[in-house]
């Protein structure tokens, strides 16, 4: 366990440094910087005009299509870690278990392209 | 108290408050953000306890996928903040009966939970320690074999979600003009064009 949590002391550090990091950035803008607020320079510029419109509008749903497939093949790949990282000693049902499950998704990956789900019109 | 714990109490402190904000924010996206600060500290957590694979799970999953999704749905709602705080006030009565009622439900849980005999030898049999095999090794050599049905259950709800995805939000706009490669390709000078003999003076 311990040895385990010793591996991860970089990542750690990494993360500590990258929050430090930004810290100080913040900081030093914060108190070096010139600060002359205008409320024109938060509004939102439109090549001159008045914004017509709030920025805030509604996504096409294909967005939210090719995130939900996204999340599909997401979990697919994370099944696959633990299957190649024991590869050598789960045997030949372990191998062909793994096979029926890909090939169960790439019937719905035929489907999928077949129906045109990963073109944008 | 050790460097781990120390770690620890830091990740748990930044999930709960990071799960708080998730509640009280005013705007819906600061609210998913702060979400995935949570999701993220909680994958700290998972290592912690030696589950690294749960944590990785967690980053790519949640923080990569799912996490997104709940920006687009975010997005989609096409939200009046000011209209939706005028609202805030009507539900709250609503909401807070809501929260009791599962408040309750929880209260009740615990107060009734009971740690089967056998349940400790059950935890201890199913996966070896962490010094001996890796975390990740250990859930590969029980995923594929001891639980192939379930393994193989989660390839058809994976399967199936793909259709029903497809099924329920795919419409194809016939207003538009769409590239057909193979006919494309297929396309040859002979039908493609025709060529007249025009004679000098004269048109078409």
């Amino acid at each position: 366990m311990e040895e385990l949590l010793r591996e991860y002391l970089p990542i750690l550090i990494f993360l500590g440094t990258a929050i430090a990091l930004g810290i100080v950035l913040i900081l030093a803008a914060v108190i070096v910087a010139v600060r002359n607020p205008d409320p024109e320079k938060l509004s939102a510029y439109e090549c001159g005009f008045n914004a017509f419109d709030d920025a805030r509008m509604k996504f096409d749903v294909r967005f939210y299509l090719v995130a939900i497939l996204f999340i599909i093949f997401d979990l697919e790949i994370a099944f696959l870690f633990p299957w190649a990282v024991s590869f050598g000693t789960i045997g030949m049902v372990g191998f062909w278990s793994m096979m029926v499950f890909l090939a169960v998704l790439t019937i719905g990956f035929a489907y999928e392209w077949k129906k045109g789900a990963l073109e944008w019109e | 108290m050790s460097v781990a714990d120390i770690i620890f109490y830091v990740f748990a402190v930044v999930v709960v408050s990071a799960g708080f904000m998730t509640v009280i924010s005013r705007n819906p996206v600061h609210s998913v953000l702060w979400l995935i600060l949570a999701f993220l500290s909680s994958a700290g957590l998972f290592v912690l306890l030696g589950a690294e694979f749960v944590a990785m799970l967690l980053v790519i999953v949640y923080v990569g996928a799912v996490a997104v999704l709940f920006l687009f749905v975010v997005m989609m709602l096409d939200i009046d903040f000011a209209e939706l705080r005028a609202q805030m006030a009507r539900y709250i009565p609503i909401a807070g009966l809501i929260g009791v009622v599962i408040l309750m439900q929880l209260g009740m849980v615990f107060g009734n939970w009971h740690v089967a005999e056998t349940a400790e030898a059950a935890r201890a049999a199913v996966t070896p320690a962490v010094d001996e095999v890796h975390n990740t090794a250990a859930l590969g050599q029980l995923i594929y074999d001891d639980y192939i049905y379930l393994f193989q259950a989660a390839g058809l709800i994976l399967l199936v979600a793909m259709i029903g995805a497809i099924v329920l939000t795919l419409r194809h706009r016939t207003d538009v003009k769409r590239q057909d490669i193979l006919a494309q390709i297929y396309r040859d000078p002979a039908t493609a064009m025709e060529l007249k003999d025009v004679k000098p003076g004269q048109g078409l």
